[in-house]
C-alpha cells in the first residue's frame, strides 16, 4: 500500500490525489483563491497573478502554476499575499472603464467580484482606457477589448476546446490586445457564434449580444400575438440565477412567469425534439435502404453546423439535413399558429429561448428567412430570459406551476434528452430500437451518457451492429470529421454538440466554471425524462397530428423536406481574396479556392497552370484571377463566373472562353 | 507591355515564392517565424491575404500568424519604402545627436511618427533601438548599408544621393 501524500495548507494537512496545482488543493480544502485566468478545463497560463500564496522556503508562488509536491508547508492569506492581490487588482482596474453601472456583464463580473474579495477601496495608479472600438458585427456575441484584462480565457478556450482560435492576441506590451485575425469582425472570421468565450471570460470584454428590448417590445405590443418555445437545457439552469441549485425543473415556473409578462402561447422545443428524432431516424433508415451517405452527423447543433461549413463542407453531404429542433419549430410555428389564433403570420412573433447563443445566428441563416421575414423573431438566451423576468419585477421561483400549452408543449423524455450530451442519440436509440429492431421496452441507453469528449458505443439492431459515436468540443468534432475525410472513420452514426457536456454547458446558460454545475443540469434533465410519462420520441401522438395537418401526413413527405430539413453552404474561413490581376470590373471572374488538406498535395500549382493558360490564351484582360485560401478537405473549388469548374487549366480557360 | 500585365506578372512571381518558401520549410508550422521573414523579404511586408495562405497552408488559424506578425517589431503589416532608412536611438547614438539627424530627415522627406513612409513608396524611416554599432555612433542604415558617424547635413546629402541615382 502507497502511503498518502500530503502537504499543509494554513496549518491544515490536506491529502494529495490528482489535483493538478495547489490552487485546486486550496479550493479541495475549502479556500478559494482568487483568479480570472484559471479554468479547470483549459491549460495552465499563470497570467493574472491573483491566486499567489506563501510556500515556506520558496517565497510567493502563483498557485496555478506549482504543482502539488508533500510536505509544502503553504500559506493563502498572510498580510503580504493579501497586499500584493489587492495592488495586482489596483492595477487591472486602473486601465479598466469603470463604467460597470452601464455594463452588460455587472453584477455577474468577476473583475467586479474579486476587487471586493480583495477589497480594493481606493485604486493608486492613473485611470487610462485604451480607446479601442467595440464589435457588435456578430449576431451571438459583442465584443469591447477596452474591458479586457487580457487573461487569455477567451484564447484558450476556442483554441484547445473548441479547435479554431477565432481570437488571439495580438501586439505586444502595453498594446497587447485579444483580437481576431486582421482585427476583423467577428461576423467576419471563423468564429462558429458558441460563446464559450463570453462563458469563461471574467468581464465585459466577450458579452452575449441581448435581445432583451426588441423582444419586450414586441410582448407589450397588443396587436401581436407572442409564441414562446423553450429549450430543454433552459429549465435545468434558469434557476441558477434566482438562488437556487443547478438541476432543477423550472418548466412550469417558466410557463408561469412568461404568462405573468404577457406571453400569449408558451410551448416546448422538446415537441420538435421528438419531431427531429421521428425526421431524422427516418432519414437514416432512408440513407440506410438507399446506399446513403455514412456516416451520419447529427445537425441539432449551429455551432457544429457553422463549423463543419467552414472546416469540412466535404462532409456536409454527411450531416443529417433535418432542422435542428429550434428550426423545425419555427417551420411549425408559422404553419400552426395563423390557425389557432386566427391571427395573420406577420403578426405572430415568434421568440425561442435557448441556453445557446449560436442559435442567434442559426435563426438568421438564409435558409430560415422568406420573403425578408425570418420564422423566429428573437432568441433569447437562458441568462437574458432570466434578467428580462427581473427587469419585470418576476422571482421565478415564487411562481405558482402553470403547465405549458398544448399541442406544442406536448413533448416525451427523448426530447428533454437533447439538452445533454448523448441525449439525441439515446432518442434515437429509444426510436430505432423499437422502429428497426422490434424492441418495445429498450429506453435507457446508460452506454451513451457521460462526459468523455468522445464517447463509443455499439447497438445490434434486426441482427446489424451499428457503431455509434457521441462527440462533444468541437475540437473533438474535428477529430472524428478527420477521421471521415481521412477515411478511417469506423462509426455509422455520430452525435455532435458544440459546448462541454452539451446545451446544458452552453454559453447563454447562467455562468457555471468548470463541469460541476453542468453536470447537475444534465442529471436534472435524466431526472426529468424519468418523470416523463412518454419517453419515446413516436409516442408523441401530437408529433404526428402535426404531421397529419401541415406536412402531408408524416415525415420524408414532400411538405416535410420543405419545411423540416435545410440545406448548408460551405463557408471561407475569412473573406479575403487575392487580387492576381487588376483587371477591368467587368471582366469574368475566376476565382481559385485552395484547400488547405490539398495544399500538401501540391494543388497551389493549379494557380501556375490556370495563369499560364491565360496567358497563353490572351485572355488576361478580360479575366480577374482571384485567389481564396482555406476550405479544410476539400477539393479545390474552381469558379469562374460563379460557375463551378473542374480543377483543371484547360476547363478553366474552356469556361472563360465560353462566358465571353 | 500594359501596366496590367506588369502587375500580373509580379503578383504572380511573388506568390510563386511564397509558395517556394513553404515549401522549403516543410510546411511546418514550427517554421513560422523564419516563413514569415523570408515571405517579408519577397513584398518588403507582410500582407495579410499573404498571411492567410501561410496560415492554410500550415494548418494554423490565421489569428495566430497575425499574433506573430504583430508581436515582432520586424515584421510590418504595411508596406515600406523602397528605401527603408533606419536610424539607431539606442543610448550611444541618442547622447551623439540622433535626433537632430531623425528631425532632419523627416523634415526633408516630408514624414511624421504617423507616416513613416513616403506616398511614392520610396523612403521609410524607422529609429532602432540599437544597432550594435555603438562605436559609430550616431548611425543610419539604409536597407543594408551602414553610414557612420552621422550628421543631419551627411543625412540630407545622403537622401539627395539616392534622389538623385534613382532619377538618372
Amino acid at each position: 500500500m502507497t502511503e498518502k501524500k500530503t502537504l499543509f495548507i494554513d496549518g491544515k494537512e490536506v491529502e494529495i490525489e490528482n489535483e493538478r496545482n495547489i490552487l485546486e488543493l486550496c479550493r479541495k480544502a475549502g479556500i478559494d483563491i482568487p483568479t480570472f485566468c484559471y479554468q479547470p478545463e483549459l491549460s495552465i497560463y499563470g497570467a493574472c497573478r491573483l491566486c499567489l500564496v506563501e510556500i515556506e522556503g520558496r517565497g510567493i508562488l502563483s498557485s496555478c502554476s506549482t504543482p502539488p509536491e508533500a510536505g509544502l508547508k503553504i500559506k493563502t492569506n498572510t498580510d503580504e499575499i493579501r497586499k500584493l492581490r489587492r495592488m495586482t487588482m489596483e492595477l487591472l482596474l486602473a486601465s479598466h472603464p469603470q463604467d460597470c453601472l452601464k455594463c452588460g456583464k455587472s453584477t455577474h463580473c468577476k473583475l467586479q467580484e474579486i476587487a471586493r474579495k480583495v477589497g480594493v477601496k481606493e485604486i493608486r495608479y492613473k485611470h487610462s482606457v485604451k480607446d479601442l472600438p467595440v464589435d457588435d458585427s456578430s449576431y451571438s456575441l459583442i465584443r469591447d477589448p477596452a474591458k479586457c484584462i487580457l487573461c487569455g480565457n477567451c484564447v484558450r478556450m476556442c483554441a484547445e476546446v473548441q479547435g479554431i482560435g477565432a481570437v488571439n492576441f495580438a501586439n505586444r506590451g502595453s498594446n497587447s490586445v485579444v483580437i481576431t485575425a486582421f482585427g476583423k469582425d467577428m461576423a467576419k472570421t471563423e468564429c462558429v457564434n458558441c460563446g464559450q468565450c463570453a462563458a469563461v471570460c471574467p468581464t465585459g470584454a466577450l458579452q452575449i449580444k441581448s435581445e432583451i428590448d426588441e423582444t419586450m417590445k414586441d410582448i407589450n405590443n397588443p396587436e401581436k400575438i407572442t409564441v414562446v418555445q423553450m429549450a430543454p437545457a433552459v429549465r435545468v439552469a434558469i434557476a441558477e440565477e434566482f438562488g437556487l441549485p443547478p438541476g432543477i425543473d423550472s418548466t412550469k415556473k417558466i410557463v408561469a412567469a412568461l404568462k405573468k409578462i404577457g406571453v400569449d402561447y408558451v410551448y416546448d422545443t422538446n415537441f420538435t425534439a421528438d419531431m427531429t428524432i421521428v425526421e431524422e431516424a427516418t432519414e437514416f433508415v432512408h440513407r440506410l435502404q438507399n446506399g446513403g451517405t455514412f456516416p451520419m452527423f447529427t445537425s441539432c447543433c449551429p455551432a457544429w453546423i457553422k463549423y463543419a461549413e467552414t472546416y469540412y463542407p466535404s462532409l456536409l453531404n454527411n450531416i443529417s439535413s433535418c432542422r435542428s429542433p429550434q428550426g423545425m419549430f419555427g417551420a411549425v410555428v408559422r404553419k400552426a399558429m395563423p390557425g389557432l389564433t386566427g391571427k395573420d403570420n406577420k403578426d405572430i412573433v415568434s421568440i425561442s429561448i435557448m441556453p445557446c447563443t449560436a442559435k442567434k445566428f442559426e435563426a438568421r441563416r438564409d435558409q430560415f428567412i422568406h420573403d425578408g421575414k425570418a420564422e423566429i423573431d428573437h432568441v433569447l438566451t437562458t441568462q437574458e430570459l432570466a434578467e428580462m423576468l427581473k427587469s419585470a419585477g418576476i422571482n421565478l421561483v415564487e411562481m405558482d406551476d402553470v403547465d405549458l400549452d398544448m399541442p406544442l408543449g406536448m413533448y416525451t423524455g427523448a426530447g428533454v434528452i437533447f439538452g445533454v450530451t448523448g441525449g439525441v442519440m439515446e432518442a434515437v436509440l429509444r426510436f430505432a430500437a423499437e422502429k428497426i429492431g422490434g424492441i418495445k421496452n429498450a429506453i435507457e441507453f446508460k452506454n451513451v451518457r457521460g462526459e468523455e469528449g468522445i464517447r463509443e458505443a455499439e447497438v445490434e439492431l434486426n441482427g446489424r451492429t451499428f457503431k455509434l459515436a457521441v462527440v462533444h468540443g468541437l475540437a473533438n468534432a474535428g477529430k472524428v470529421a478527420q477521421e471521415v475525410v481521412d477515411g478511417t472513420c469506423k462509426y455509422d452514426l455520430i452525435e455532435v454538440m458544440a459546448c462541454p457536456m452539451g446545451c446544458v454547458g452552453g454559453a447563454g446558460q447562467p455562468v457555471s466554471e468548470g463541469l460541476v454545475k453542468k453536470k447537475l443540469r444534465a442529471q436534472g434533465l435524466y431526472n426529468a425524462d424519468e418523470h416523463c410519462a412518454l419517453r419515446k420520441s413516436q409516442e408523441n401522438t401530437a408529433v404526428y397530428e402535426v404531421y397529419e395537418k401541415y406536412f402531408e401526413g408524416g415525415p420524408a413527405t414532400h411538405a416535410a423536406h420543405e419545411n423540416l430539413h435545410t440545406t448548408y453552404v460551405a463557408r471561407p474561413k475569412t473573406d479575403l481574396e487575392l487580387d492576381m490581376n487588376r483587371t477591368a470590373k467587368d471582366a469574368v471572374r475566376v476565382e481559385l479556392n485552395l484547400s488547405g488538406e490539398n495544399m500538401r498535395k501540391g494543388v497551389e500549382n493549379l494557380m501556375g497552370d490556370v495563369f499560364a493558360k491565360i496567358r497563353e490564351n490572351g485572355l488576361q484582360q478580360q479575366t480577374k484571377v482571384v485567389v481564396t485560401f482555406g476550405h479544410t478537405g476539400d477539393d479545390p473549388m474552381v469558379t469562374v463566373a460563379g460557375k463551378t469548374v473542374e480543377p483543371e487549366a484547360d476547363k478553366v480557360v474552356e469556361a472563360i472562353k465560353a462566358v465571353k | 507591355m500594359s501596366e496590367t500585365t506588369g502587375h500580373e506578372v509580379s503578383a504572380f512571381d511573388k506568390i510563386e515564392k511564397v509558395k517556394e518558401i513553404l515549401d522549403k520549410n516543410g510546411r511546418q508550422s514550427s517554421r513560422l517565424i523564419p516563413i514569415l521573414q523570408e515571405v517579408q523579404e519577397v513584398y518588403r511586408y507582410l500582407p495579410k491575404e499573404i498571411m492567410n495562405y501561410v496560415a492554410q497552408a500550415l494548418g494554423i488559424p490565421a489569428g495566430r500568424v497575425y499574433g506573430v506578425a504583430t508581436f515582432y517589431a520586424h515584421f510590418s503589416l504595411e508596406p515600406k519604402g523602397r528605401y527603408l532608412i533606419r536610424l539607431c536611438d539606442g543610448t550611444a547614438c541618442h547622447v551623439r545627436g540622433s535626433e537632430p539627424i531623425l528631425n532632419a530627415l523627416r523634415e526633408k522627406l516630408g514624414l511624421t511618427v504617423e507616416k513613416p513612409t513616403t506616398d511614392d513608396m520610396m523612403f521609410t524611416i524607422e529609429t532602432v533601438s540599437c544597432l550594435g554599432a555603438c562605436g559609430l555612433a550616431p548611425v543610419v542604415v539604409v536597407n543594408e548599408d551602414v553610414h557612420g558617424q552621422m550628421t543631419p547635413d551627411k543625412a540630407i546629402k545622403m537622401v539627395d544621393d539616392i534622389l538623385q541615382a534613382e532619377n538618372s
